[in-house]
């Protein structure tokens, strides 16, 4: 067995593979999810053609996501993948929702 | 997860397809199958006359009567209409929109239940495609999961292979077994990839509403069926009044639609809040030719069956949702289009399948080594699954020809067959070595495809008589089983043991596999 692959049977390796995982899937979808809500509200067209436009994206946001959590060179990268998308989104969602009231 | 963009996009394609390919076998095997849903079901109840005419009027009237007996407290509503592949009507009735549905099929002429043979047909390989034969809402959930994992492992495939184009031209067949793995992995994933990005990114949009409901759950706070009908999927209709009311006649109504509607047929009949006062009528029609799926509609009042509308013309973005969707269903495709979404579809299956394949056969243990249990899991999974549900398929329609026409509960029979077949194949996997059990589950498929044509011309008759009605059915089923039973030989050959360590390191240069 090389090290390579002893390292890849190791806890912490296996702790840090389900963090990725449950960054891409659960950060993942909320990203996209608060893309998809901020995106309906500001996109400078008809409500129901924004609505369709962030829908229609929001796939490829969230795919998009998932493959950079993976490929950050360390877990604190990937966080900050989800986490910076996260607020500036979040904090636009709530600027635009505060707007609307 | 490893160094380097390539390597972390290798293990991800790697993990990402492994986790989710069995699943996503089933989905493209059974989805591909519905592209002649239609002709699965017309052959599976051959005893229904085609080319029979009927008034849409009084069909839907007498589905109507149908429904006010046995659903009259019903939220809604919907009448399909005869078509020429399938001459009966279909009522469906629920309480609400989470469910249960309910249908029964009915003779046209006289508003009964049909008396064709009980079978789900072509409908259920087509609901099993989205729902798995799960609770609807948890098999969509599971089957979307999928497919964005699908999307995942798509753009990592993508990144992964550099030489994306070399490789379309690029099958060594005889260099080494893992190599070739790899090439025929590589050429159907690449030779059919827009296909693959177009039927997973299409599949995820037409269940957006439910996947990813919070633009419009924001944009349209407390009043999101708005949504729908400001984009023009469907006409302006009044909220439930509480109070009772009559449904007028649908007969008039049916036949002022087809006056006010485009020139295509009409499809469909739907009633909201029958029993209520302010219940509607929407009168669907065909789509017209085009690749958007959109159906044209008509809207009354029910009580009085006053004409209130059509939908409102979508926006261009809408317009291109619903596309989206046409493109997946593939409804615009004329024979020659259709056969080639089929033939992609089955490329799709086969870059599923020989993905699995490849993950195992890169993890194979040196001489000396033991199996471990991770690999002879994935191994049981993949026969129990490239080899079980094809047998199982063949199964569902040798059980829909050889089964008492007049068994109790015979549709859930023909469902047993098929999971019981899958089942058997996958049992046997866990018996048998790796190797037999790939030739006798993909022998024991194709035998059973082979059979089909066989037994249809034993029960039903000859696919020469009647206007050659099946042949095109029965010849497929052979094609099919000719393609397994080529498998089952190819895997039935020795390996080439003595190529597998220059392939093994191949393979982990692409990044796959154990270093």
């Amino acid at each position: 067995m090389s090290s390579a692959q002893a390292a890849r049977r190791s806890t912490p390796y296996r702790l840090a593979v389900a963090a990725r995982v449950l960054l891409a899937a659960l950060g993942g979808y909320g990203v996209a999810a608060l893309a998809t809500a901020l995106f309906s509200l500001i996109l400078p067209m008809a409500r129901s053609e924004a609505v369709a436009t962030a829908t229609l994206l929001s796939f490829a946001v969230m795919a998009f996501l998932v493959c950079a959590v993976f490929a950050a060179r360390s877990l604190w990268r990937s966080a900050l993948w989800i986490a910076v998308p996260a607020l500036v989104l979040g904090g636009g969602l709530m600027l635009a929702l505060g707007a609307r009231a | 997860m490893r160094q380097g963009l390539r390597q972390s996009m290798a293990w991800l394609h790697a993990w990402s397809g492994l986790v989710v390919g069995w699943v996503l076998f089933a989905v493209f095997v059974t989805g591909t199958a519905s592209y002649y849903k239609d002709d699965i079901s017309a052959w599976m109840r051959p005893e229904l006359r085609l080319g029979v005419e009927h008034e849409p009027g009084q069909v839907a009237e007498r589905a109507a009567a149908f429904l006010a007996r046995e659903a009259p407290d019903a939220g809604g509503w919907f009448i399909e209409l005869p078509k020429a592949e399938d001459p009966v009507a279909t009522a469906h009735w629920w309480k609400t929109l989470e469910g249960p549905f309910h249908k029964a099929r009915l003779d046209p002429e006289t508003g009964a239940r049909s008396a064709a043979r009980d079978t789900r047909g072509g409908d259920f390989l087509y609901r099993f495609h989205f729902e798995l034969s799960m609770p609807p809402l948890t098999g969509r959930w599971v089957v979307g999961t999928c497919a964005l994992v699908l999307l995942v492992a798509l753009i990592s495939g993508i990144v992964t292979h550099r030489r994306i184009f070399a490789d379309l031209f690029t099958f060594r067949r005889s260099k080494a077994r893992q190599r070739s793995w790899l090439d025929a992995h590589n050429v159907a994933g690449v030779l059919a990839l827009p296909f693959h990005l177009m039927i997973t990114y299409t599949g995820l949009v037409t269940l957006a509403p439910m996947y990813m409901p919070w633009g419009a759950s924001t944009a349209y706070k407390g009043e999101e069926l708005r949504f729908f009908t400001e984009s023009g999927m469907m006409p302006e209709t009044r909220m439930p009044a509480g109070r009772s009311g009559t449904l007028a006649p649908l007969g008039p109504m049916v036949r002022e639609a087809i006056a006010r509607a485009p020139a295509t047929p009409i499809e469909g009949i739907g009633v909201q809040n029958p029993a209520d006062a302010h219940a509607a009528v929407i009168a669907y029609f065909e789509e017209p030719h085009g690749l958007a799926h959109l159906h044209p509609q008509v809207a009354f009042e029910g009580t009085t069956g006053a004409y209130t509308g059509k939908p409102s013309d979508p926006g261009p973005v809408a317009y291109a949702s619903t596309a989206f969707i046409g493109l997946h269903e593939a409804h615009f495709a004329g024979p020659v289009l259709r056969v080639l979404f089929f033939l992609c579809g089955i490329l799709g299956a086969a870059t599923v399948a020989t993905g699995l394949v490849l993950w195992t056969v890169a993890r194979v243990p040196k001489p000396g080594e033991r199996t471990g249990f991770g690999l002879r899991l994935v191994q049981i999974l993949n026969v129990g699954t490239v080899a079980g549900l094809p047998a199982g398929i063949a199964a569902y329609f040798l059980a829909n020809r050889l089964l008492p026409l007049d068994l109790a509960g015979r549709a859930g029979v023909e469902i047993g067959a098929f999971f019981g077949l899958w089942a058997l194949v996958a049992v046997a996997a866990c018996l048998r070595p790796h190797r037999a059990a790939w030739r006798e589950g993909l022998a024991l498929a194709a035998l059973l495809f082979l059979a089909v044509p066989l037994v249809d011309a034993a029960t039903v008759g000859s696919p020469f008589g009647d206007g050659m009605r099946f042949l095109a059915f029965d010849t497929v089923m052979i094609a099919i089983g000719g393609g397994l039973a080529f498998a089952a030989h190819k895997a039935g050959s020795v390996a080439r043991r003595g190529q597998a360590a220059t392939a093994r390191q191949d393979l982990a240069r692409e990044g796959f596999g154990r270093a």
